[in-house]
């Protein structure tokens, strides 16, 4: 079916960087008391994060064998993992991750999945989105914020996108924001880096990439220090700073890319999880008082197989991890069922078995931690009766 | 599954869209756009008819005579504005792609620049009127309008230029301006291989005296001022030309059927079409029928299409940044709305519509667009076009833009790519899509 653009998101109320701008436009929306409202960020990550790497069940007894070269070292060791409890470990690269969860205020979810079991980056993504099994042409974001507590009064205000469109998860009736950087959109270093390998066989544009590429300070595809402070961690930040002004929205999605390690895989992830996890801090930070009141759902269209391919890479799985975190939840833990890395245990012999449907997730933050009435919830995910909300993740 | 659909449509054309996918009798969709009628347009916007040169001209004199505040865009400015957007939005939707790049090459060979203020209205009626109608027809044709437009003679000076023994030059001890006359010998026709010398380049300018460009008295227009004129008879390459105006259409004709014009002619269409250093035979086989048909522009475009060598893939010839733009655009099947978005980013990877540094006009040989940066400003530019057609189904976009002319790296990298949108960057920066 083709996804027509509803009408208001392609005008994409366009917000300014102040919170002023958004100030003007909830004011009234919010009444009394705005500072009290819930906030909730959905992070996607495009591409497919590899769950095992992000956090790692080194206490796995075929992990190693599955993973060879890509096994990361083990916690207290140089570069090892970063400790969660003796089973899993965050990968090093997520220390403000991890300090989050020390403070309680981080879950790590694993072997979880979104509605389909496609392999397709894009069918897994879209439904993921739209929240249901089959394909409708609104996002399950969007169909919430129908149900938002005061959304009579015009809190339909409350819900905004950074990026440069709409991702479908936030697409539909419902009116959302855009919140647009202005700086110059370049490629994210893992895009250079594919675009390097399919030209540099070439000899005319290969040598100019490879050349152009050092020339601006990147070696091995990955980008100087002071460029990886831009992008996703920018975006975040700016993402923090319109959702911690009082009246502020109360919703928000982001997107970031880079997570498709084909190969090379250990290299590229130390920079997009450096990455993420300042963009998370960041988002922490600037929310300020309001992270109290914030749950931010971290997650992916699916994992990636269990063993290491030929080029020290992972081609697309299916279970992965996802991470669920802010002052309203219940953190300092791991939530898995875990399936196990055994032979027998993997989905169609090769990827992570998942155990976790996200929509259950999902819904436990649509149903408590925004206040959404059980109707209103099964709006937003219909036809998933049987997927209840998964309980505890939130503080009471 | 044959290229020849993708080939008439990317090296003859400007890209496939997806309202006029690759055709599949790709030479007679060639042919046809040959045989077939002009293209109507809608006029510039604000304007209900095409400007005409008068129009332009009277903009540009009242620019002069009533100077705008500082900041404001000038009434020729604002003209230019329109006509590069009108220009842009027949590129991007264009069903006759092979006719408008025969329009691009021949404005290019004949080129003007809009880099200078007074330029900036003529260029788009230099385009439309001088060029636009000739590009099928007899080249002596076409070089007489080119010459004789105000755009050319205010660009190459030739208003400026007055006989020395003319009334007008021994009353005002003016004299000639050499410009013209030299680009004319040197670019348009004859080239320095075929050894003239700097006595032919001045008799010719002197031959050309008088052709000058009236801008206060209506009719506004190109003019002949027979007291600017060179008395006496000029011999160029040992042709003797009697005074008087009929003199330059009658030494236009002259150079335009010369053997040297007719090589050049052919070594431009080969590289533009077959590659940057074309074998010798191809030129000699467009010359050839340059010679054998006095120079008729319709029958030298239909032997480009018979060629076999302008039909092997893969596709050599780098995308100048203009081709680059307008292709990827029409892949993503962006409309006339998405004309100032292509003239911005062009102007971005160094090229500005209709405002060549010099008058030789763009370079066609890759070595002059390929450097480093300017590689990676593609790339920044084309992941900018991808953001903006986030929504444009990248598998589609690779049958439509590239088909069996992909590479299986490149099939492979659109296809396992981790979002649409990077699918499309990868398309748009792949190195079969830099090629035409």
């Amino acid at each position: 079916m083709t996804r027509h653009l509803p009408p208001l998101g392609r005008r994409g109320l366009l917000l300014g960087l102040s919170a002023g701008a958004v100030l003007g436009g909830a004011r009234l929306a919010l009444g009394a008391g705005p500072s009290g409202d819930p906030r909730l960020v959905v992070v996607l990550l495009r591409g497919a994060l590899d769950g095992l790497a992000a956090v790692q069940p080194y206490g796995d007894p075929a992990l190693a064998g599955l993973r060879g070269p890509l096994a990361l070292a083990q916690p207290g060791e140089e570069e090892g993992l970063l400790d969660l409890g003796g089973f899993f470990g965050l990968h090093p690269r997520l220390p403000k991750l991890h300090a989050m969860y020390a403070a309680n205020e981080a879950i790590a979810l694993h072997a979880a999945c979104g509605p389909t079991r496609s392999r397709s980056h894009f069918v897994a993504q879209d439904m993921l989105e739209i929240g249901a099994e089959q394909r409708l042409a609104s996002g399950w974001l969007n169909r919430a914020l129908a149900g938002l507590p005061g959304h009579e009064e015009g809190a339909n205000r409350a819900a905004f996108a950074i990026g440069t469109d709409l991702p479908l998860i936030m697409r539909g009736a419902e009116p959302v924001g855009m919140y647009a950087p202005s700086r110059s959109d370049r490629p994210p270093p893992d895009l250079y880096a594919k675009l390097m390998e399919i030209n540099h066989a070439d000899p005319l544009t290969g040598p100019a990439i490879q050349e152009g590429l050092r020339a601006r300070g990147f070696t091995a595809g990955v980008l100087p220090p002071d460029e990886q402070r831009g992008g996703f961690v920018e975006l975040a930040g700016a993402a923090g700073r319109l959702m911690a002004a009082p009246g502020g929205p109360r919703v928000a999605a982001l997107e970031m890319t880079g997570w498709d390690t084909h190969a090379g895989q250990n290299g590229r992830l130390r920079v997009v999880l450096a990455q993420l996890d300042n963009g998370l801090d960041a988002l922490r930070e600037h929310l300020g008082p309001a992270w109290a009141r914030t749950a931010v759902l971290v997650m992916t269209e699916f994992g990636r197989t269990a063993r290491v391919n030929g080029n020290g890479g992972t081609d697309h799985g299916t279970g992965s991890a996802a991470f669920l975190l802010g002052g309203a939840v219940a953190g300092g833990r791991v939530v898995a069922d875990w399936p196990g890395l055994a032979e027998g245990r993997l989905y169609e012999k090769r990827d992570l078995m998942p155990t976790l449907d996200l929509r259950a997730v999902a819904k436990a933050l649509l149903r408590n931690h925004l206040g959404l009435s059980p109707a209103a919830v099964a709006a937003a995910f219909p036809g998933s009766a049987a997927i209840g909300e998964k309980s505890g993740l939130l503080r009471a | 599954m044959s290229s020849a659909g993708h080939i008439a449509a990317l090296r003859f054309g400007l890209g496939p869209r997806p309202d006029a996918p690759p055709p599949d009798d790709a030479r007679a969709w060639l042919l046809a756009q040959l045989d077939g009628p002009p293209e109507a347009m809608d006029p510039p916007l604000d304007w209900e008819q095409d400007p005409t040169l008068a129009d332009a001209l009277a903009l540009n004199a009242l620019d002069r005579r009533n100077r705008l505040p500082a900041g404001e865009r000038s009434r020729g400015a604002t003209l230019y504005d329109a006509e590069f957007r009108s220009y842009f939005a027949r590129l991007l939707t264009t069903a006759a792609p092979f006719r408008e790049r025969l329009v691009a090459f021949w404005a290019n060979h004949l080129a003007v620049s809009a880099r200078e203020s007074p330029m900036l209205p003529l260029v788009g009626d230099y385009v439309r009127n001088a060029i636009r109608p000739h590009v099928l027809g007899p080249f002596g044709t076409l070089l007489k309008a080119a010459i004789r437009h105000p755009a050319m003679l205010t660009y190459l000076n030739q208003d400026s230029s007055v006989g020395p023994d003319s009334v007008a030059g021994r009353r005002s001890g003016r004299g000639l301006n050499e410009n013209l006359g030299r680009e004319v010998l040197e670019l348009h026709t004859l080239t320095p291989a075929a050894g003239y010398s700097q006595g032919d380049v001045t008799e010719f300018a002197r031959l050309l005296t008088g052709l000058t460009v009236e801008r206060n008295r209506e009719p506004l227009g190109t003019f002949f001022r027979s007291a600017s004129h060179e008395p006496g008879d000029k011999t160029v390459m040992g042709k003797v030309f009697p005074p008087g105006e009929a003199s330059i259409d009658a030494a236009l004709d002259w150079l335009a059927a010369h053997p040297a014009t007719h090589r050049h002619l052919a070594l431009k269409l080969a590289r533009h079409f077959v590659a940057d250093d074309p074998p010798p035979t191809v030129v000699e086989r467009l010359a050839g029928v340059l010679r054998d048909t006095g120079g008729d522009l319709g029958a030298v475009s239909r032997e480009l299409v018979a060629l076999p060598e302008a039909w092997s893939p893969p596709l050599s010839k780098l995308r100048s940044p203009h081709d680059l733009v307008i292709a990827a655009l029409r892949a993503m099947g962006a409309d006339a709305g998405a004309a100032p978005f292509a003239a911005t980013t062009e102007f971005a990877l160094g090229q500005r519509i209709w405002s060549p540094t010099a008058p030789k006009g763009w370079p066609d040989v890759a070595d002059a667009w390929i450097h480093p940066e300017g590689m990676l400003l593609r790339l920044d530019r084309m992941h900018a076009i991808s953001g903006r057609f986030l929504r444009r189904d990248a598998r589609e976009a690779l049958e439509l833009a590239l088909g069996p002319l992909a590479s299986p790296g490149t099939r492979e990298a659109v296809l396992r790519a981790g979002s649409n949108r990077e699918a499309l960057t990868l398309l748009l920066g792949s190195p079969e899509f830099q090629r035409r």
